[in-house]
């Protein structure tokens, strides 16, 4: 260290270390970016499967139909930013709307059959529909202007993540309102709910279209993130990815899916070195997370629960609030 | 040429059924969405691939792929699904993502990325009849999937286990008080429905002449299409639903050319059956 500080970099190398450092922290925004639109994701199937209970493995579908919509209003009806992403959440709302009144009248083990039915049908017509751009996708989509320039990465991120924290506000007003209470009843036990009166398919239809509007917020983000969608990034493997990310963390708590789609989305950049083991070593850990911690990583009964827990009542004790 | 697509959709129906039938004899007993059993359907695949190679006996490696198979099913059973049954129904079906991920990858790993050839010459023949030509392999299909189908039925319907399978399926814990030792009923589903599901895996590795890692991903969700199409838990419902979605598949695609993934046509019908009839073709409310 210290000669460093004696014999400083040659200025030549100056712009290069530089450059070497932007490139870090362009790679490093575009994982947060990532990270934080997985996030979203997994907190919006969150609401579906963790706080109603109904299991759905065909989120990217309507993560897909945000995309979709905010990317062909933007370059097709040249609507701006705001609003292109403003109706890939309506949108999705909607079409969510129509798809999960006749599936959640369903047995709950078809609905995750038929949620995984919808995923390969709306990839299909992503895929098969020239309208939509076939496997080539669309193109053209761009970061949004702001002062006069377009937003830098770093804008964005930040864009995203206060989007994303009024979403976890709006997530902690609902849990506790009567909304909240009714999804517990459901998820607990649907036919005690039933009877006392809890009107199911409302309130599980509620959920289901909150969450897809939410997954649509995210894929408009994505789509002008990306500046180019194809079929393939909405398929069944994202969907599984999704639901992973909820239920390593902690199913039906706040923070368990953030914290899934924190491990489960840096998980694959760290891991570049094992390239060759690295689905393997997902494969099992999921395995082994369900088998030992079945509550993931924030569930009631986790290590981590505990831990938190033990280091959390000393402190209230010493600060009586 | 219509009845030449029919016999390709319902050799592709039969092996649809072998699949699904132990989904759904899985589904019937223990509610779990075994996702895993495609991994077990190319387990199968890769076990025959290998005892074919080293024998070279095709009735053989038919006969070990099977067992081997069964074997695995038993020991996810055992050991994986068992300890998980109090918990919330995702838990368990999270398992089997995992494992069914775990197991494509080792598939890759250790057997390499590319695929295999699967050259057996069974030694039945092809059989025409004027126009009409039905392949060895489809034959073999055919008559093995037969036998399987008359050997279930008869287990299912003529002996105690099955009386005892079939009471399981409806009631674990009524059967239970009744004297039905419930958890080896649970061992004999697994281990028929695996041995099914590595039946199919030989069978289609001789079909398209090749075994490759990630042969059981389309089977993985298209089985659980076909066992809701037919009723989950149902196995007449199962084996209907295979034939359809055999069929609809070669006749969308092959006869009337329309431009729509093969793969999604068992999903397009499900969605469609279950508006009309939310329990599937042949279930019970």
């Amino acid at each position: 260290m210290r000669s460093k500080e004696k014999n400083p970099l040659p200025l030549a190398s100056r712009p290069l270390l530089l450059t070497v450092f932007s490139m870090i922290s362009g790679y490093l925004v575009t994982i947060l970016i990532t990270v934080t639109l997985y996030a979203m994701l997994a907190h919006s199937l969150n609401i579906i499967t963790g706080r109603a209970g109904q299991i759905s493995l065909g989120h990217a579908a309507f993560f897909g139909i945000g995309a979709y919509i905010t990317a062909l209003l933007y370059t097709e009806a040249g609507f701006p930013f705001g609003l292109s992403v403003l109706s890939a959440g309506l949108g999705a709302g909607l079409i969510g709307a129509l798809l999960g009144i006749p599936c959640l009248r369903v047995r709950d083990d078809f609905l995750a059959i038929t949620t995984m039915g919808i995923n390969f049908v709306v990839e299909a017509v992503f895929l098969y529909i020239p309208f939509f751009g076939g496997a080539m996708g669309i193109g053209g989509i761009n970061l949004p202007k702001w002062l006069g320039r377009e937003m830098t990465k770093p804008e964005y991120f930040l864009l995203i993540l206060a989007v994303f924290l009024l979403l976890l506000l709006l997530d902690r007003k609902l849990d506790r309102s009567w909304i909240g209470l009714a999804w517990a009843s459901i998820r607990e036990d649907e036919q005690a709910a039933e009877a006392m009166g809890v009107d199911v398919v409302r309130f599980k239809v509620i959920a289901f279209i909150l969450g897809s509007a939410i997954a649509g917020l995210a894929g408009g983000f994505y789509a002008h993130f990306l500046t180019f969608i194809m079929p393939q990034n909405f398929g069944f493997g994202q969907s599984i990815v999704i639901l992973c990310m909820v239920v390593f963390g902690g199913i039906g708590t706040r923070w368990g899916p953030v914290l899934g789609a924190l491990v489960l989305g840096i998980l694959p950049e760290i891991s570049r070195p094992i390239m060759e083991y690295r689905t393997l070593l997902y494969g099992l850990l999921l395995l082994a997370m369900m088998r030992f911690q079945p509550g993931g990583l924030l569930g009631e009964e986790s290590i981590l629960t505990k831990f938190f827990r033990r280091m959390w009542t000393p402190l209230r004790k010493s600060h009586p609030a | 040429m219509l009845i030449q697509q029919l016999t390709n959709g319902i050799a592709i129906g039969s092996v649809y059924a072998l699949i699904s039938l132990g989904l759904t004899m899985v589904y019937g007993i223990l509610r779990i969405l075994h996702v895993a059993h495609a991994g077990i359907y190319a387990l199968g695949a890769y076990i025959g691939w290998f005892t074919f190679r080293f024998v070279g006996e095709f009735w053989l490696s038919l006969f070990v792929g099977m067992a081997g198979s069964a074997l695995a099913g038993y020991l996810v059973e055992r050991f994986l699904y068992s300890p998980l049954l109090h918990l919330p129904r995702i838990a368990p079906l999270i398992v089997s993502i995992g494992l069914f991920i775990a197991m494509e990858e080792a598939f890759r790993i250790v057997a390499g990325p590319h695929t295999l050839t699967y050259n057996a010459q069974v030694g039945i023949g092809n059989l025409s009849l004027g126009s009409f030509q039905l392949t060895e392999t489809q034959l073999l299909i055919l008559a093995v999937t037969f036998v399987i189908l008359v050997v279930l039925w008869t287990v299912l319907s003529r002996t105690r286990t099955g009386l005892a399978m079939r009471a399981c399926a409806m009631d674990a814990e009524i059967a239970s008080s009744f004297g039905v030792n419930v958890n080896g009923i649970v061992a004999v589903n697994f281990l028929l429905g695996s041995a099914m599901a590595g039946a199919a895996g030989v069978l289609i590795g001789v079909y398209d002449n090749q075994v490759w890692p990630t042969m059981g991903s389309i089977p993985a969700y298209k089985a659980l299409a076909i066992v809701v199409l037919g009723g989950l838990g149902s196995i007449p419902g199962t084996v209907l639903a295979s034939l359809i979605v055999g069929l609809a598949e070669t006749f969308f695609i092959g006869v009337l050319a329309i431009p729509f993934p093969r793969d999604a046509v068992a999903f397009v019908a499900m969605i469609l059956v279950l508006m009309f009839r939310p329990y599937g073709l042949l279930g019970k409310a």
